[in-house]
């Protein structure tokens, strides 16, 4: 018994210390593969095919990282998580980022141990109904029964938002997604509530999608980004830095398809972009040709959003104030100079 | 003089090799060396996470847990119990709250898993084909489908039958309503005087337990029987409705109400679906590995006492009840001790539902908002510990009590 609680003990300490290294590049790259924990199946911001293949806005931040670091967009594992459990596993060292539509609040950055390095969905809270109710305002759902996810700021803002009108209801939360859905079809609640994105997703999961509506009111501020541990600054640079090489791609017309002739471009930013002129990516502890790996492979930002979740995929989400800076929405990248 | 010193040289390495050799040594000197590898191993352990958490600039320390919560929890034994208030009560209630709520399904659970059980084991050794083929079927099927998928399947089917939350819901002497949300009924409200009904209705059962007790000794002494559980159902009922009236009826009761999304919260008592589901899956589940204990246990009993009770002529049910089940018992409590801290254990799936338990509540909602991993769940190892640490003694202190009696 105490030879075995010995060991045990050996085994805890090496696992507790092997986390204290924080080279999470070295580790990376010695491994071959970056890890990524993703949800457990959100049409178009992490969700596997048949075939077994992820794909969304979330995953593409993880194939540029992949990209920047290997030149192989493919050099990914994802991990589903549920929103309960994503954070103990990105602290755990059981994943090197969390790219799981999770929304970036002052206590997840300030007291979590957590650092988010950027926004690539700009969304809010909003709340689902069957049509069949005839309510056409949040303000109306005094006396509600409201499904949600456990472990998620939608459990705070829908609190925050009855209390303040003084209206009774009655929250749900489960923990998997799934189930969630579920419960809101079976008719246990009344009202779904999750970021607006999150429900043009989950509406998909309905047995009958068209039965159901998104009330107008949205409740509160969610910007989605990519997550890393604090503690080391270069695995933040570079997961911040190649999302914002996706942004700054698109702003300036660099694409998956003319990269390659970008390289010959006259413009010196797209020259510093592509890595034909200064070391931005051996500062970095990668190639110079980083970020045109993530726009040959992955692509920029509007390409991913296009293709993920945009006006011509199932979950229909206009640009809106994810546009670029430039075209009225907040999507806006620091220079690369 | 040279003599004494190699004399007692010699004896002294005779002593260390005796001591090398002597297992009792030999045993003490590995165990000392053990135990200090042990020391350093959780001295590593505990320096490394205290690092660690500095490195990821973490908070440690219970202090979180009198800050406030900004989250609802739905109506259930917790939240009334401790008068949960979002952005009033603390995270320590969160943890009463969970807790609360886990001890209340675990312990239905091992109710109805318990007599379930034993009705079960019984059948399965019935001479009647049907009730044996039942039971063995029933056994062999509900065991071995997972646990999760039977809560999955409970919900569906209870959320399915039931009618929507928004119809008209149904009735059971329209004091009792269900639909897919849960159960709903009167609640309670006491004025003055309520005090003394509630202390008759605990008086009644201290009554009624005498009287069980009386009847079991004079049975014992003279054999002669007494109808003590109808007299103690009678006094149950009787008392406290006597003194319901003579206190001027002291209890007013709230009704569930009705407003556009059916009965509104807050208001009647209230059991949500995901109790029923729990409880139902989770009692179902344990009783079918109950019903083997009890089998187990009445085949322990030599066939002989049957024989003997018979030959006394003994009906069949008073000859299971009075002289198969009390000597199987000593064979039944102890694996059935364990199977109810299976059940405790198991009532951890309930966030896998929205049954607010201690893990969904305060290691999912509250663990996410507070993010300190290890703090939060020690304290609800803790709880489990707790619960099962109780159980375990409450059970050795009755197996104890059973062992007296037998022969
Ligand atoms: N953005 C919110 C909510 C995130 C969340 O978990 N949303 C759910 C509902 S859209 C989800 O991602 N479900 C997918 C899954 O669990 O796989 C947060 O960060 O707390």
């Amino acid at each position: 018994m105490k030879k075995l609680a010995f060991i045990g003990a050996l085994a805890g300490a090496g696992l507790i210390a092997g986390m204290a290294s924080a080279a999470t590049l070295d580790d990376v790259k010695a491994k071959g593969f970056v890890q990524c924990g993703v949800s457990q199946g959100l049409p178009g911001f992490s969700n596997q095919n048949d075939a077994g293949e992820w794909s969304g806005i979330d995953v593409a931040v993880c194939r540029a990282v992949a990209a920047a670091i290997f030149g192989d967009a493919q050099a990914t594992r994802f991990t589903p998580l549920s929103a309960k459990e994503r954070f103990t596993a990105l602290s755990s060292g059981e994943i090197d980022i969390l790219s799981r539509n999770t929304t970036w609040t002052m206590t997840r950055d300030t007291q979590l141990g957590l650092n988010f390095a950027g926004t690539n969905y700009y969304d809010g809270q909003g709340m689902m109904v069957p049509k069949a109710l005839g309510v056409t305002s949040a303000l109306e759902l005094s006396g509600a029964a409201i499904c949600t996810n456990t472990g998620t700021t939608t459990e705070l803002n829908i609190t925050d938002f009855f209390r303040a009108n003084n209206m009774d209801f009655s929250l749900i939360a489960i923990e998997n997604s799934d189930e969630v859905v579920r419960a809101y079809d079976s008719g246990r609640c009344d009202v779904f509530t999750t970021d607006r994105s999150g429900l043009a997703a989950e509406r998909l999961k309905l047995t009958a999608p068209d039965d159901h509506m998104v009330l107008p009111e949205i409740i509160s501020k969610e910007p989605l980004g990519p997550v890393v541990r604090q503690g080391d600054d270069q695995w933040f640079n570079i997961v911040r830095w190649s999302f914002f090489a996706m942004i700054n791609a698109e702003e300036l017309g660099v694409s998956s398809e003319n990269v390659d002739e970008m390289k010959s471009s006259d413009n010196p930013n797209i020259q510093r972009l592509v890595g034909v002129d200064g070391n931005f990516g051996t500062e970095m502890g990668l190639t110079n040709d980083w970020a045109y790996n993530i726009i040959k492979h992955v692509g920029n930002y509007g390409e991913v959003y296009e293709a993920t979740v945009g006006p011509n995929t199932p979950l229909k989400l206009e640009r809106g104030v994810n546009a670029l800076w430039s075209k009225g929405g907040l999507q806006y990248a620091p220079p690369i100079r | 003089m040279a003599d004494a010193t190699a004399d007692g040289a010699q004896q002294a390495r005779s002593s260390l090799a005796s001591m090398v050799y002597d297992p009792k040594a030999r045993g003490l000197f590995f165990q000392i060396v053990v135990f200090g590898l042990l020391l350093i191993g959780l001295y590593l352990i505990v320096n490394n996470t205290i690092e660690n958490l500095e490195l990821l600039n973490k908070k440690s320390g219970f202090g979180f847990l009198s800050q406030t919560t900004g989250f609802a929890i739905f109506d259930s034994l917790g939240t009334w119990a401790v008068d949960y208030t979002p952005g009033e009560s603390t995270y320590w209630d969160v943890f009463l709250v969970g807790a609360i709520n886990t001890i209340w399904v675990a312990a239905f659970s091992i109710v109805l898993a318990t007599v379930w059980g034993f009705v079960l084991g019984v059948m399965r050794l019935s001479k009647n084909v049907i009730l044996r083929w039942f039971s063995t079927v029933y056994i062999e099927v509900l065991r071995n489908i997972p646990l999760l998928l039977q809560i999955f399947f409970w919900i569906a089917v209870l959320t399915g039958i039931a009618p929507g939350k928004r119809d008209d819901p149904m009735s059971l002497f329209d004091i009792f309503y269900f639909d897919s949300s849960g159960i709903r009924g009167p609640y309670p409200i006491g004025e003055s005087g309520a005090g003394v009904f509630y202390a008759s209705i605990l008086i009644a059962f201290v009554i009624a337990w005498a009287i069980g007790k009386w009847a079991h000794k004079r049975q014992d002494a003279t054999g002669q029987q007494f109808p003590s559980f109808w007299v103690g159902l009678g006094v149950i009922i009787l008392l406290p409705a006597v003194v319901f009236f003579v206190m001027g009826q002291p209890i007013e009761l709230e009704w569930p109400d009705r407003g556009r999304f059916g009965f509104r919260p807050g208001l009647g008592s209230f059991i949500e679906v995901s109790f029923v589901a729990l409880w139902l899956s989770l009692s179902l589940y344990s009783a079918t590995f109950i019903a083997e204990i009890v089998r187990a246990g009445i085949l322990s009993v030599s066939h002989g006492q049957t024989e003997g009770a018979q030959a006394l002529g003994l009906s069949a049910g008073v000859t299971l009840n009075k002289v198969i089940i009390p000597q199987a018992m000593r064979v039944i409590i102890p694996p059935l001790t364990s199977q109810y801290l299976n059940i405790i254990k198991n009532s951890s799936l309930a966030a896998a539902i929205g049954f607010p338990d201690v893990v969904a509540t305060f290691s999912g909602t509250a663990l996410n908002q507070v993010g300190q991993e290890i703090e939060m769940i020690f304290m609800m190892m803790m709880v489990y510990l707790f619960f099962s640490i109780t159980t375990a003694i409450f059970m050795n202190w009755y197996n104890a009590r059973k062992r007296l009696v037998e022969r």
